[in-house]
C-alpha cells in the first residue's frame, strides 16, 4: 500500500499545546512517527539570566501550570546546595507534602484526559470534579490553585496550622475512597481493559534504552523513582515504596498512576504524623557563593532535572532544566511503531505531556551543516515556506488564487 | 458487569444531587485565607527603602517620592503576577494582599493604580 504522510500540529484542534508531528501512514497502520518540538519556547532559562535568585524562583514556577511546584523546589534544591544552607526539617516536610498533594492532582487529571482521550467521559467528569476536593486544599494551604509560592530559598513561605492539618487528613480520606472507586472501574470495566490493553507497548528493554522516565518507565517494569534513588526533601525519613507494572501499555501506565495515587495518601499521612516543630525557613543570602549544582526532583510526570551555576553575584550564570517529558518524548515513536493511527491521541497522552515545559531552542544548520547564524525576518518566512514545502504542503496555488480574488 | 439496576439508582440520585460546579456570578465564592488578590498599599507606613521595587519578579510596582517623607506607589496590574513577593519584602508591612481578584477591564488604563500620599485611598489615573 502507498505510504501517506500527515503532518498533526504544530496548530491542529486535537491538539491542546502546539507541536507538531509526522505520521507515515500505510492505510491505517503508522510506519513511522516523529515529533517535532520548539513551537512553545519561551526562552525561559535564558530570563533566570537577568533576574535575581528571588525573582527566578517565581519565574521557574510558571514553567509548568500542572507540577509548578516540581520545579520551583527543584530549582530551589539546587541553589541551597551552592549556597550551603542547611533547610529546616519542617519545612521540607511541607515540601513533600504540598509535592505530593500536587502529585494527586496531576495524576487526576491525568485520569481524566486519558478517559477522554478514549471516549470515556464519565471519567473525565468524575476524575475532574474529585480533583477540586485537592485543588481546594491546596488554594486553602498556599492561596493559590496553582503556581503556590510557596518556596523559598531556604525553606518555605507558609506554615501548616492544626486547622490546615485536620483539612488535609479529611480529604485524603475523601480521595482515597473514591481512587478505590476508579481502581475498581479500571480493573473490572471490560470496554477499557480492552480498549488501553495492547495499546502502546514498550518493552522493558526498551524503556530503558530510551532513558524513559516517571509512570511511563515504571509501567514498563523499570523501578526507577527518584524518591527512592536519590532523597530529597522528606522522603529519605518516608517509607516509600516504588509502584511498578509489568503491563508495559497505556493500561500498565493507568494502574502505575492509579497505584501511585494510594502510595501519594499514605506519604502524606505518614508526614504529617512524624511533622516535626521548628522553624520553616533560614535566611538565606542575596548574593549566593560561587559554585554549581544539580538537583533532581521526581515531578508527577517523571524525573525533573535542573542545573544552576552561579558567579557569586546575585543572579545565576546558567540555569538549565530538563522536564520530564524530554525524557520520554523519544519513547512515543517506539511505542507507535506498527499501531493503529487511532490509537495516536491515547498513547501521546499516556506519557502526560507537557509540551510548553520540555521545549527548547532548535538551532538550524544548513546543508552544509554550517550554523546559518542570525536569519533576518523574510529570510525566516521563505526558509518556513521551503520546509513545509519539503514535507509536501505547498500553499502557493493558494496564495496565488487569494491575490487574484483580492 | 452488566447490572442495569445499580445504574437506574445511580440516575435516580443524581436527579436530586446538588450540582458540583458552583453558581459563581451570582454566588460569590470566598477566597482561602492566604490568597494574594490585588495589593494594597499604605502610604502612611512606607519609607522608600524601595526593596519591593528591586524583589518584583515582574517589575509591575514603582514606588515614586512626592513630598518630605511621602511616597505614592504606582501599580501595573496587568504586569503583577500575585506572587505577594513584595508583601513578604516589606519590612514596614506597607503592602498587603487583598483577597480582590475580579480584575478584568475593558479599558487598559485602567489596570495602571496609584496609591496616592496625600489622599488615602486609591484613585484610578
Amino acid at each position: 500500500m502507498r505510504k501517506v504522510v500527515i503532518p498533526i500540529g504544530p496548530q491542529h484542534p486535537a491538539l491542546k499545546e502546539p507541536e507538531s508531528f509526522s505520521v507515515t501512514l500505510s492505510g491505517e497502520r503508522i510506519m513511522a512517527f516523529s515529533a517535532r518540538l520548539g513551537y512553545n519556547h519561551r526562552g525561559i532559562e535564558k530570563a533566570c539570566e537577568e533576574r535575581t535568585y528571588l525573582q527566578d524562583v517565581y519565574l521557574i514556577e510558571r514553567i509548568c501550570g500542572i507540577c509548578s511546584h516540581t520545579h520551583s523546589t527543584c530549582f530551589v534544591q539546587a541553589v541551597e546546595e551552592i549556597a550551603g544552607l542547611q533547610v529546616p526539617k519542617r519545612a521540607l516536610y511541607i515540601r513533600s507534602i504540598i509535592g505530593e498533594l500536587e502529585r494527586i492532582h496531576s495524576h487526576l487529571l491525568w485520569l481524566g484526559v486519558a478517559g477522554h482521550e478514549v471516549g470515556f467521559d464519565t471519567l473525565l467528569m468524575y476524575t475532574w470534579r474529585d480533583r477540586e476536593v485537592v485543588m481546594d486544599i491546596l488554594a486553602e494551604l498556599t492561596g493559590n490553585r496553582v503556581n503556590y509560592g510557596i518556596n523559598l530559598i531556604g525553606g518555605v513561605k507558609r506554615d501548616l496550622e492544626k486547622q490546615h492539618i485536620t483539612d488535609i487528613l479529611k480529604s485524603v480520606d475523601i480521595l482515597e475512597e473514591r481512587t478505590k472507586y476508579y481502581i475498581q472501574v479500571c480493573k473490572e470495566e471490560s470496554t477499557l481493559i480492552q480498549r488501553l490493553s495492547g495499546v502502546g507497548v514498550l518493552s522493558h528493554n526498551d524503556a530503558l534504552s530510551l532513558g524513559a522516565v516517571g509512570p511511563t518507565a515504571r509501567a514498563s517494569d523499570v523501578a526507577r523513582d527518584t524518591r527512592a534513588d536519590d532523597p530529597y526533601a522528606a522522603y529519605d525519613e518516608l517509607d516509600f515504596k516504588i509502584v511498578t507494572d509489568d503491563h508495559n501499555d497505556v493500561y500498565g501506565r493507568t494502574l502505575v498512576r492509579l497505584g501511585e495515587l494510594m502510595e501519594s495518601y499514605r506519604l502524606i499521612r505518614t508526614a504529617i504524623k512524624n511533622l516535626p516543630e521548628g522553624l520553616i525557613s533560614v535566611k538565606a543570602p542575596r548574593k549566593i557563593p560561587v559554585g554549581e549544582a544539580f538537583s533532581r526532583y521526581e515531578a508527577p510526570r517523571g524525573e525533573d532535572v535542573h542545573y544552576v551555576k552561579s558567579n557569586g553575584t546575585d543572579k545565576p550564570e546558567r540555569v538549565k532544566v530538563r522536564a520530564p517529558t524530554l525524557a520520554n518524548v523519544q519513547t512515543v515513536a517506539k511505542m507507535l511503531e506498527d499501531g493503529q493511527l487511532a490509537d495516536l491521541p491515547i498513547v501521546i497522552a499516556a506519557i502526560d505531556p507537557c509540551f510548553s515545559c520540555t521545549d527548547r531552542l532548535i538551532s538550524v544548520n544548513s546543508s552544509k551543516s554550517e550554523t546559518l547564524g542570525s536569519m533576518k525576518w523574510e529570510d525566516l518566512r521563505l526558509y518556513g515556506i521551503e520546509w513545509h514545502r519539503s514535507k509536501g504542503m505547498d500553499f502557493s496555488a493558494i496564495n496565488k488564487k487569494l491575490a487574484e480574488r483580492l | 458487569m452488566i447490572r442495569p439496576g445499580k445504574m437506574l439508582v445511580q440516575v435516580l440520585q443524581s436527579l436530586f444531587k446538588k450540582s458540583a460546579t458552583s453558581q459563581y456570578p451570582f454566588k460569590k465564592s470566598e477566597m482561602p485565607a492566604h490568597y494574594r488578590g490585588k495589593i494594597n498599599f499604605h502610604p502612611e507606613l512606607c519609607i522608600g527603602c524601595k526593596m519591593c521595587e528591586r524583589d518584583c519578579p515582574s517589575n509591575a510596582i514603582k514606588i515614586v517620592k512626592v513630598g518630605d517623607k511621602k511616597f505614592e506607589a504606582q501599580f501595573d496590574l496587568a504586569k503583577c503576577i500575585y506572587c505577594a513577593q513584595c508583601v513578604d519584602s516589606c519590612i514596614k508591612k506597607a503592602l498587603e494582599s487583598t483577597k480582590e481578584f475580579e480584575l478584568a477591564v475593558l479599558d487598559k488604563n485602567k489596570l495602571k493604580v496609584t496609591f496616592c500620599a496625600d489622599v488615602k485611598k486609591d484613585t484610578d489615573k
